[in-house]
Parts: structure tokens; C-alpha cells; sequence
């Protein structure tokens, strides 16, 4: 039957008053635009996984040569900022609880005389643990500040004390990001935590805001098809993600410098299909949800699990089983993957495959979703 | 003459509410079929089903020869439907909505099509203005100019003249005229009576039920009643005191006089030249009219179903006082 073909020109009429009203609808053009670039600017500075300059203080009851390199060591490391000296362990523990120390070292008092007889005292570093994230770096840093310290201070006679060197090493390599900057981590996630947040509102509103006006009763008495306003209302979305994406992309080159290994184009291929998967949501979440309000709660509702199971803030292999099974799902979890790929690594297709149809068969499900969904009639 | 709109036991429900209860409606080609009844009485619910907008959950039917029920994509290629509520697009200009709508029934030589409509409207100079900048009128006859873009053989008009200025009104109703001079059908519904009785045929629904159809003059005449208008002082009173007597079915206030209504011709006459003789009041018999006719059903209908729509109402063997307590 000719009446139930896909039409081009219907498909058109839909794409054309999108565009039309987008462009008379300037705060969320300036949100569009704005948005990237204020998520850019407070995260891409704001979130830092190695936190330094954590501030220490000391209880030191010893005041040799090697409590005052020890210390000096770690000022130097610039992971402690050492404040200054407490008198005894209870103003210590008042500093941790207060929250104005991280990090207490506690040095009893005849420490060095106990080393220099090879008694093999013990330093204690107290710390808050209540974040564990953010000492963590620190203490990674720590043993290897105080073998330094040793092998220094134990010299001449005393060389016998220094600590041995274990009968071989362990070489690390950090691939990809050597200098461990979180930056070139995080301002690719962001690129695909913005279009998440835009695409799914913006779609998410686009439904609901004709039901809303009561346009949808004059839509649905005219012949246009259901694939034809879905697939309508969401091109010009894939433009708008298309140019924040740019925008993101220009940002990480020029402002914060993260290695750009891999090709333009594939950047540019697995950024429409993520926009894609992420505009099939927001037109369904429209369909399901009676007003712009429910819309936008579907839509937190969506966000919060890309934002924090994608591996976009927390490491993807720390979360147990089932926590990975749900990530797997969200295709923000495999556009982080895929950016961080040929961003950093310069992945190829063949090593960006096995994210690449997950987000495709995403699409296409929802797509069938959507058009399921669509309501027909006013019924 | 072969129908536009040929549909019988269409139902409605919307949860427990019955909202249309077997709607049966034949309207001719060419023809402006009226449909009056008060608000809620399910005439939106029905213009809907007609044009695909809603399921019926029984009924079937014919809408320009389609199936109502397995055809709607053709019926809403040919028809054209104008929602109660300006349901056009704010912030698309009068060009934009129009191009949009010729864009969406895939006509040819669209361009022109759309000029042609603008200068019908006379809103060529005003093309680029906002849609909802318009005012009411403007509005009005902006969403009948995109409806009839795609000339359609019928139209379905939900309350279009709503809120319209009484001059803006008549000139729709000219226009309305003119199109089904040249075949289109209309079905419109209205509030006003001088509307109803410009259309050919007339149907009149409340609560969902269908209480009568036809022309003005054959819905007048089924009824069978007889009125005498009444006027002088303290109609008011009179009213209350009219309505008691033998033969009196309905007292209506219209203007300065009163209608009296009632099928018993000779009974009613008589009752009133009684009355009105005693209390010096001008009597004088008049032919029934619409609304005299409307009223009349809208009580026959009120006093069957009252049992049944009427929750606040609680019938009189029921124990109310012992629930209010005291």
C-alpha cells in the first residue's frame, strides 16, 4: 500500500520545523553551546584522581638527622604539605577528626637510637581514611620516600642498616598517559557525559512538549508516519551533538592538551553513533513519559547510572559482576572505551569492534522501542 | 445521495466513564452537519473517533467510503480537522505552520499552494508573523486555512467559533457555506443556536447518547411541543409558579419573556390563558424553537439517567443522616 511507505517529504516537514524552532528557541540554543564548554572548564580543572599537597603534620619526639629528612622528603614529594609539628598524639587525633590534617606522622622518641642499634623501630602514619580515594596516591608514594631516606641516611657504618635492594626490580611502564594526568582521562569522559545529559533532555522534552501544547492532537490527524517524527525530531539533535562534540574535541587539543593518537574520523564515526544511541533513548523516555516534567525525571533517572557505572568517575573494574553487567549496557560505558581508545591509544576498527556493535544494537533496539511506543491515537 | 459519514454503535469508554454510548450518525456529502449538546457530552470524544484520534471499543462505520476502523490513514489523507483548542505551532510563523502542513499531505507545487492559501486568509502582509502572536479570530482562521491545504472532502470542526467575535463568526460561517457549495462535508460543533440552525442537519448528544438527528425543522417537529411566549412584570416569580400547573413541562427565561413549553397543547393553553388572565400577563403562542427543543431534551434525558450520573444525589431510602453522624 503506497500510503504506508516512508515518506521523504513528511520526514522533512518534521526535520525543517525542528530546525525552525530550535533556532527561535535561544536559551537552549545557548545551553547547547554553553553547556559543553562550562562542563569542560569546571571538570576538565575541577576533577583530579592524584591529589597532592595533602596536609601532614608531625608528632615527632625525636628530633635526629633522619626524622628531619623524612619529613623534608616528603614535603619534596609533593604529595605532603607538611603543616607543621603537634605537641602529642591527642592533638593529633583532634587535627584528623577536625579534617584540618590527612596525614599524621607519628615518630617516637628514641627512633634513631633504636635504628642505629638495628632494633628496627616503627614510624606511625596515621590517616584519614573516610575518603579512601584521596590518600591513596600518597601512600603509593610513601615506601619508596622512605627507602630513599634510609638508603641516605644510613651511610658510612651505619650502611649495614641500609635496607637491601630485593634481588630484582619491577620495571612499571604507564602506557598512554605516563605522567598519570587524570585530564587526558576525564576530558574525553566528558565528551560523552555532555552528549548523554543533552541529547536525552533535549529529545527527552521533544515529544512530551507537543502533547503538552496539544500540537500532537493536529500531528496525529495528519498522515505523517510515527518512524518518520521520531527519526525527524532527532536530526537536527544529531547536528547540535555533532557540533559539541567539535567543541569538546577543541577544548582537549588546545586547552588541556590530551594526545590526539588516533583518527578524526573515527572520532567523528563513534561520536554520531553514541549521539544516535543516546537520541533513541530520549525519544523513548518522551514516549513513555505523560509530561516535560516526568521527561526530565526519566532522564536523572538515565544519567545518574551513565555518569557513575561507565566507568566515567570510578574505575569499571573495581564494581563487582553485576554492577559491570549494568555498565555494559549504558553506551556511555562503551563510548568512554571507544573516545579513550583512539584518543589515547590510537586504537584501530578492529579494536574498537567489540564496543562498536554493542552501541549499534543499542540503537537499533531502542529505535524499535521508540516507534513501539509512539502513541498512535490520543487513546 | 451517497454519505460522507456513515457509522453506527461507535462506543467510548475512558476507564469506568461511558463516555459515547452507540453513536449513530449518517451525514450526506455536501452537507454542514451540526453537532450541539453541552460541555463533556462527548462530541470531542466522537469527532476523534471519526478521524482516527481515538479507537472506538465497538461500533464500525464508514468515513468517505474507508473503513473506520482498518482505513484511518486514508480518511485522514481526505480530511481535514480543526482541534477545539489552537493546536498550531507557537512559534513557527503563519508561512512556516502552512508550509509545515502542505509539507506533511505531500502536496505538489507547494509554494504556490501556500501563497494562494495566505491571500484567501488576506494575511499575505503578515506571513512571517509568530502563529501565536495572532489573536483569537486571526487564529481561527489560520488553523482552517492549514486544514483545508490538502483540500479535504471533509471537515471536522471542533467548536471553531469559540471565543470568536460575532463578525469574524458570520464570515466563517460564509466561508463554511461557500465550501460545502462545492461539496465538501462539514461536521462543526457549536454552542450557539444561530449556528446551529445555519447547518442542514443537526445531531444533539449529551452524556454520550444521541438524542436526536436531522434538519432544525424535523428535530422541532419531533418533539412535539407547543410554546407560548409570556411577558409583563416579575417573570421570576411567575416562572416558579407556571411551572406547576397542568400541561407545563418546561418554563425557560429568554430575554424579557418567558417560554412556555409542553405537549399537550390543549391543556397547556388552558392552564396558561387561566393563569395569565389572572395575573395580567401577555400570552401569546409562538412557534418552538432550537433551543426550546434542546432544553426540552436535555430535561427528558436529565430526569432517565439521574439514578445513574448522579452520585452527589442519594435516593431517599438511603440512611444519609446516620453516615453525617447526630
Amino acid at each position: 500500500m503506497a500510503a504506508e511507505r516512508f515518506s521523504w517529504t513528511r520526514w522533512w516537514a518534521i526535520v525543517l520545523k525542528e530546525f525552525l524552532q530550535l533556532r527561535r528557541d535561544r536559551l537552549t540554543f545557548a545551553m547547547i553551546i554553553g553547556l559543553p564548554i562550562v562542563q569542560m572548564a569546571l571538570f576538565g580543572y575541577a576533577i583530579n584522581t592524584d591529589p597532592r599537597n595533602l596536609p601532614t603534620y608531625v608528632v615527632s619526639g625525636d628530633h635526629s638527622e633522619f626524622s628531619r629528612r623524612l619529613v623534608s622528603a616528603l614535603q619534596t614529594s609533593s604529595y605532603f604539605r607538611v603543616e607543621g609539628t603537634l605537641p602529642d598524639a591527642a592533638s593529633a587525633d583532634r587535627m584528623l577528626r577536625g579534617g584540618q590534617a590527612v596525614f599524621v606522622l607519628h615518630i617516637p622518641p628514641d627512633f634513631s637510637r633504636q635504628l642505629v642499634r638495628g632494633e628496627q623501630p616503627a614510624l606511625l602514619l596515621d590517616t584519614d581514611a573516610s575518603d579512601p580515594l584521596a590518600p591513596g596516591m600518597a601512600l603509593a608514594a610513601l615506601n619508596p620516600i622512605v627507602e630513599q631516606v634510609s638508603r641516605e641516611t644510613l651511610a658510612g657504618p651505619l650502611s649495614a642498616l641500609a635496607p637491601q635492594p630485593a634481588p630484582f626490580s619491577v620495571m612499571v611502564h604507564r602506557l598512554y598517559n605516563p605522567e598519570n594526568n587524570t585530564q587526558y582521562n576525564v576530558v574525553p569522559g566528558l565528551m560523552g557525559v555532555v552528549l548523554t545529559l543533552t541529547m536525552v533532555m533535549m529529545t527527552g522534552l521533544a515529544m512530551t512538549r507537543e502533547r503538552e501544547r496539544g500540537t500532537m492532537e493536529n500531528l496525529l490527524a495528519t498522515p505523517v508516519r510515527p518512524l518518520e517524527v521520531i527519526s525527524g525530531k532527532i536530526i537536527p539533535y544529531v547536528a547540535i551533538g555533532m557540533v559539541q562534540s567539535t567543541i569538546i574535541l577543541l577544548a582537549a587539543h588546545w586547552v588541556f592538551h590530551v594526545p590526539f593518537v588516533g583518527s578524526v574520523l573515527a572520532v567523528y564515526l563513534v561520536a554520531l553513533l553514541f549521539i544516535a544511541a543516546n537520541l533513541t533513548v530520549g525519544i523513548t523516555l518522551s514516549s513513555l513519559a505523560g509530561n516535560q516534567l516526568q521527561a526530565m525525571q526519566l532522564t536523572i533517572f538515565y544519567f545518574l547510572p551513565s555518569i557513575l557505572l561507565s566507568g566515567f568517575m570510578f574505575p569499571f573494574r573495581g564494581m563487582p559482576g553485576w554492577a559491570q553487567v549494568i555498565g555494559e549496557v549504558l553506551p556511555l560505558t562503551h563510548f568512554n572505551r571507544l573516545i579513550r581508545g583512539i584518543l589515547l591509544k590510537g586504537s584501530h576498527w578492529g579494536e574498537l569492534w567489540p564496543d562498536i556493535w554493542p552501541l549499534l544494537l543499542f540503537t537499533v533496539l531502542l529505535m524499535g522501542l521508540a516507534v513501539t511506543f509512539y502513541r498512535r491515537t490520543l487513546d | 445521495m451517497t454519505l460522507a459519514i456513515d457509522v453506527a454503535g461507535l462506543n467510548k469508554h475512558f476507564g469506568a466513564r461511558h463516555v459515547v454510548k452507540d453513536l449513530n450518525l449518517q451525514i450526506g456529502r455536501g452537507e454542514i452537519f451540526g453537532f450541539l449538546g453541552p460541555n463533556g457530552s462527548g462530541k470531542t470524544t466522537s469527532i476523534r473517533m471519526l478521524c482516527g484520534l481515538l479507537t472506538p471499543d465497538s461500533g464500525h462505520g464508514q468515513c468517505l467510503g474507508f473503513d473506520l476502523l482498518r482505513e484511518h490513514r486514508e480518511i485522514k489523507r481526505r480530511t481535514g480537522y480543526m482541534t477545539q483548542k489552537f493546536s498550531f505551532w507557537d512559534d513557527l510563523s503563519i508561512r512556516e505552520n502552512l508550509d509545515f502542513f502542505a509539507r506533511l499531505y505531500q502536496l505538489p507545487q507547494r509554494r504556490r499552494q501556500v501563497d494562494a492559501a495566505l491571500e484567501r486568509l488576506g494575511l499575505c502582509s503578515r506571513a512571517s508573523q509568530l502563529a501565536g502572536t495572532l489573536s483569537g479570530g486571526w487564529k481561527q482562521r489560520l488553523a482552517l486555512a492549514a486544514c483545508m491545504l490538502h483540500e479535504p472532502e471533509l471537515l471536522l470542526l471542533d467548536e471553531p467559533t469559540a471565543g470568536v467575535d460575532p463578525s469574524a463568526r458570520r464570515d466563517f460561517w460564509e466561508e463554511l457555506h461557500r465550501l460545502a457549495a462545492s461539496g465538501i462535508s462539514v461536521l462543526v460543533s457549536t454552542h450557539y443556536m444561530d449556528e446551529a440552525e445555519r447547518c442542514h442537519k443537526l445531531a444533539y448528544i449529551a452524556w454520550g447518547q444521541l438524542l436526536a438527528q436531522g434538519s432544525a425543522a424535523s428535530i422541532i417537529a419531533g418533539q412535539a411541543l407547543h410554546t407560548w411566549q409570556v411577558s409583563g412584570a416579575a417573570l421570576n416569580r411567575e416562572m416558579a409558579r407556571l411551572q406547576h400547573l397542568p400541561g407545563v413541562e418546561q418554563t425557560v427565561i429568554f430575554g424579557s419573556a418567558l417560554h412556555v413549553s409542553g405537549r399537550n397543547e390543549a391543556l397547556l393553553s388552558a392552564s396558561l390563558q387561566a393563569a395569565c388572565a389572572q395575573d395580567q400577563l401577555t400570552l401569546q403562542r409562538i412557534p418552538t424553537g432550537l433551543e426550546d427543543v434542546f432544553i426540552h431534551l436535555m430535561q427528558s434525558i436529565t430526569d432517565q439517567t439521574q439514578g445513574i450520573t448522579d452520585w452527589t444525589q442519594r435516593a431517599p431510602d438511603q440512611p444519609a443522616e446516620a453516615t453525617d453522624g447526630r
